[in-house]
């Protein structure tokens, strides 16, 4: 790890709300408490990580993991934020307010991914039609017009 | 007493400036844009849902079809980010061959950012010019893969086939073609008054608004922040070749399509480096199986693309299928920029600004 200082700083301040902690090369991958996603984002931005790649889900059926990942370009560190969120309470505040790129990303975990952002300013669908049903990348969506393939492997 | 009223204004889907099925719609006062929102999804295709329903080899032809005038750097992504999750060696050669498929690429991929940023600004000439260059390197493509627009031409370990006999020959010729043309562009548009007066502080994109909106590829680096993960961090061979990186100063519309043609020059100088090192030996991996089968666990392997920082991130769940593949494409970053760089200029700026920030729609929708 070529900077361990801010990785210091960060566990120091938020050591109790992040529940798992991993790095390698120049990527940390950081699991955090969902609740506590706002002003982690706020410290992360102010110690450089102010570029958004992006954010997405992962369906694992029981829970939707949320997958953020951002870049510091001074310190030359990529890092992999992950919110877990239950079946039960797909809520998650938005940080559109801190990075604006996570305006559309975030819009497109909602359309696909059925995730509804708090505080996001025109949550709508952004890829499918806005009278679609279902979010199509939840593993248990079903669509009629899809048509049954056998399985060969 | 005057009264004047906002006015709405539908430009898209179907509208020959929009590079694609874009709709925008602009709320305008006078000619003045108050306000641009942009709708997305009319190409919108469910490949991150298909993909999960096919193996992933299936998958490879898949990623031609998402940004679909540069399909070789979504196939050089997608590969790359299994062939980490599997642990692949790629053999030496295959690499040098990537690279110069991949450089090559980027070429016929500016080339019509470059020709089509002109004809937004009524420039005839340097499209039809561009378009007769990209046919050269399009015959290339075919004479390596058989194909001119989806190539499917990566495989997991290497590439489907070895450079025939001709090809390098073919390739230098284009270079040597190449370059005397680059400089007649340059002049033909970048220094072209009309041009300039058209492109020149126009969609100021500020550095800030860069970073925060994931901007990345010539649209970043047109608002000057040095950032290429060619150099960052070197994927496949890269970090043996020996490039710049063009940067921007004012991070205007004129700025962004400089840094397309700077970055010609730079590619075809990797194809040229690329060319005189090939290594001989195999272009495919020993042992890659057929039945492809990464271990559990996740990845994201960036690259960057014609378009700025293209990256698969992949869940393995230890099945032949992804559990989950998202595709972070450029142009959709790229393109959410739109509100924020066309607000307050004329409406005959739009298309300008937008042939500038390049979307393809096939990456936008997905």
């Amino acid at each position: 790890m070529k900077n361990p200082q801010f990785i210091k700083e960060i566990k120091k301040k938020f050591g109790k709300v992040i529940l798992d902690f991993k790095s390698y090369n120049d990527e940390i991958i950081l699991t955090i408490d969902k609740t506590s996603l706002l002003p982690l984002a706020k410290e992360l931005k102010k110690i450089g990580f102010e570029y958004f790649s992006f954010v997405t889900a992962v369906d694992y059926q029981e829970r939707i993991i949320l997958v953020y990942r951002l870049s510091s370009f001074k310190d030359k560190v990529n890092l992999i934020l992950k919110a877990i969120l239950p079946l039960s309470d797909l809520k998650i505040d938005s940080v559109s307010s801190i990075w604006g790129g996570a305006n559309w990303h975030e819009r497109e975990v909602f359309d696909l991914f059925g995730v509804v952002f708090d505080h996001h300013p025109d949550l709508r669908r952004i890829l499918l039609p806005e009278n679609w049903s279902g979010h199509p990348l939840r593993k248990d969506y079903r669509d009629e017009d899809v048509v049954k393939r056998k399985e060969y492997f | 007493m005057i009264r004047t009223e906002e006015l709405q204004l539908n430009m898209g889907p179907q509208h020959p400036s929009t590079h694609g099925v874009l709709r925008i719609v602009l709320r305008l006062d006078g000619e003045v844009i108050v306000e641009a929102i942009p709708h997305i999804g009319y190409l919108h295709r469910g490949i991150e849902k298909i993909a999960e329903n096919r193996t992933y080899t299936q998958v490879i032809p898949l990623t031609d079809r998402l940004d679909y005038v540069s399909s070789m750097m979504n196939n050089f992504a997608y590969v790359l980010a299994v062939e980490e999750l599997m642990g692949i060696e790629v053999p030496e050669r295959a690499s040098f061959i990537r690279i110069i498929m991949a450089e090559l690429q980027r070429i016929a991929s500016h080339l019509i950012a470059f020709g089509t940023g002109g004809l937004d600004a009524g420039a005839m000439t340097v499209f039809l010019y561009c378009f007769r260059e990209r046919e050269r390197i399009l015959e290339l493509f075919e004479m390596v893969c058989g194909a001119r627009l989806t190539y499917n031409y990566f495989r997991f370990g290497g590439v489907s086939q070895d450079f025939p006999k001709e090809f390098a020959e073919s390739a230098r010729n284009f270079i040597k073609y190449m370059r005397p043309k680059l400089d007649e562009y340059e002049d033909l548009l970048l220094n072209n008054y009309i041009f300039q007066k058209r492109t020149k502080g126009v969609g100021v994109l500020k550095k800030k608004d860069a970073l925060s909106y994931g901007a990345s590829g010539p649209v970043l680096r047109g608002s000057g922040i040095k950032r290429d993960i060619r150099k960052e961090k070197p994927y496949s061979l890269y970090d043996r070749f020996d490039f710049e990186i063009p940067v921007g100063k004012n991070g205007d519309t004129w700025d962004r399509t400089w840094v397309r043609l700077e970055e010609m020059r730079q590619s075809l100088n990797i194809v040229e480096q690329a060319l005189d090192g090939l290594p001989s030996g195999k272009v495919k991996a020993w042992g890659v199986p057929r039945m492809i089968k990464p271990p559990p666990g996740e990845v994201y392997r960036p690259i960057e693309s014609t378009r700025g920082e293209l990256g698969f991130y992949i869940v393995s769940d230890g099945s032949a299928r992804p559990y989950r593949m998202k595709v972070r494409s450029p142009a959709f970053s790229n393109l959410s920029l739109i509100p924020v760089v066309i607000k307050g200029h004329q409406i005959a700026d739009v298309v300008v600004i937008l042939g500038s920030l390049d979307p393809v729609f096939g990456e936008v929708d997905r």
